[in-house]
């Protein structure tokens, strides 16, 4: 954890929550002026929605699909304001669309977490099909893609994703494995 | 034609005479975004304007991108042009639009109740769902169909300086767009980009 709090630049005041995930990816998304947030949601992310709401630097807010929130964010984009969106696996699904037809052809770096459902103790059959069709698609348009499981890579690998989606002009998925935040199971 | 459907009491217009006349309005580098097909055919056709945006995919991604463009530059009066059968694929974006309220945003459906451009088929809603309806259902309570030529212009101008986003409707026929969109998709947006302010040409 130590070596990856060597690449932060200085925490703000609030630097007590700063060392979970969802504290790692609100200040990465700060720093890296990413202000525009639609997600659809999902379990696992409630901690990181509940606090972007909070924070009055962010503009949070639940979009009907995720190629609405994917629209949404290519418009800010390309009018000068950076953002990213939030989902889950089984959002990611229904976007190879406006993967291919929008965000890659026009180069727009759309930055996308995804909380993966379907391993790591899925109980749902569904969730864990799924959730095979993921990395596929991301595969098959040869789309930056990062599976973070440990909380010391966290930051190292949002920071720079972000960054080089933004210098390449090109869309990156952080995928949020269980191993990272907990997941769903069963009892919840 | 589908005029045989149409209950209201609109007159039948044509998509390009109305987007035409759209961009005969806009003095203030308005953005425009074109939704697939025809509707950005015609907008290509009007003429082009740096400010303009033009889909070549993401069907039914207008508004949301429009809304983006929105929420980014709140100073700018933002257009998004799209079909009604682009509409019905989202219409979960117009309660996302009417929940942020961008006072800046002004969205045109050309409702002609068919899929022009690969046969004209009818859309599910022909004749039996009403947009102005479900953007009013959906919370825009700005919301109104344009009666004809004129009544589009008077609801544009109304739409200018509006306080809340705007919804006008426009009964079109079954023409198909006028002109055919240079698909260049990094031109596009590059160009979108300088006719915005966000970045100076190379």
């Amino acid at each position: 954890m130590a070596t990856a709090e060597q690449q932060t630049s200085p925490q703000p005041a609030q630097a007590s929550g700063d060392k979970t995930w969802h504290g790692i990816i609100l200040q990465t998304l700060k720093r890296n002026a990413i202000s525009l947030i639609p997600y659809v949601p999902d379990r696992v992310l409630t901690p990181l929605i509940k606090n972007l709401h909070a924070d009055p630097f962010f503009t949070t807010f639940a979009a009907a699909r995720e190629e609405e929130a994917v629209g949404i964010v290519s418009g800010a984009w390309m009018g000068g304001r950076r953002g990213a969106v939030l989902m889950q696996t089984s959002g990611f699904a229904t976007l190879a669309n406006v993967l291919a037809s929008l965000a890659v052809p026009y180069q727009i770096p759309l930055i996308m977490f995804v909380s993966e459902r379907g391993t790591l103790g899925e109980f749902n059959y569904g969730q864990s099909l799924v959730c095979r069709t993921m990395r596929p698609v991301l595969d098959s348009l040869a789309l930056e893609h990062h599976t973070i499981t440990r909380l010391d890579e966290l930051e190292f690998i949002a920071d720079r994703s972000i960054k080089q989606a933004v210098t390449t002009q090109a869309p990156v998925a952080l995928i949020l494995n269980p191993l990272l935040t907990g997941g769903k199971v069963f009892d919840k | 034609m589908n005029t045989d459907l149409d209950t209201r009491n609109t007159k039948v217009m044509n998509r390009f005479d109305i987007t035409s006349r759209l961009i005969a309005k806009l003095k203030h580098e308005e953005a425009v975004i074109g939704g697939i097909g025809n509707t950005n055919f015609d907008l290509w056709a009007a003429g082009h304007r740096p400010q303009n945006f033009y889909m070549l995919g993401s069907m039914g991604l207008a508004f949301p991108i429009a809304l983006g463009v929105a929420l980014a530059q709140p100073e700018r009066r933002v257009f998004a042009l799209e079909g009604d059968g682009s509409l019905l694929m989202q219409l979960g974006a117009l309660s996302t639009i009417a929940a942020l309220k961008p006072k800046n945003l002004i969205m045109i459906v050309m409702d002609n109740g068919i899929y022009q451009i690969t046969g004209a088929q009818p859309t599910p809603a022909a004749g039996v769902a009403d947009v102005v309806a479900i953007a009013a259902g959906s919370g825009l309570a700005n919301s109104a169909w344009a009666a004809d030529e004129e009544d589009f212009e008077r609801l544009v101008d109304e739409a200018m300086s509006a306080s809340e986003p705007s919804l006008i409707a426009v009964s079109i026929d079954d023409k198909p767009g006028v002109g055919t969109t240079r698909r260049d998709p990094v031109q596009i947006r590059e160009r979108f980009m300088h006719g915005l302010g966000v970045r100076e040409p190379l």
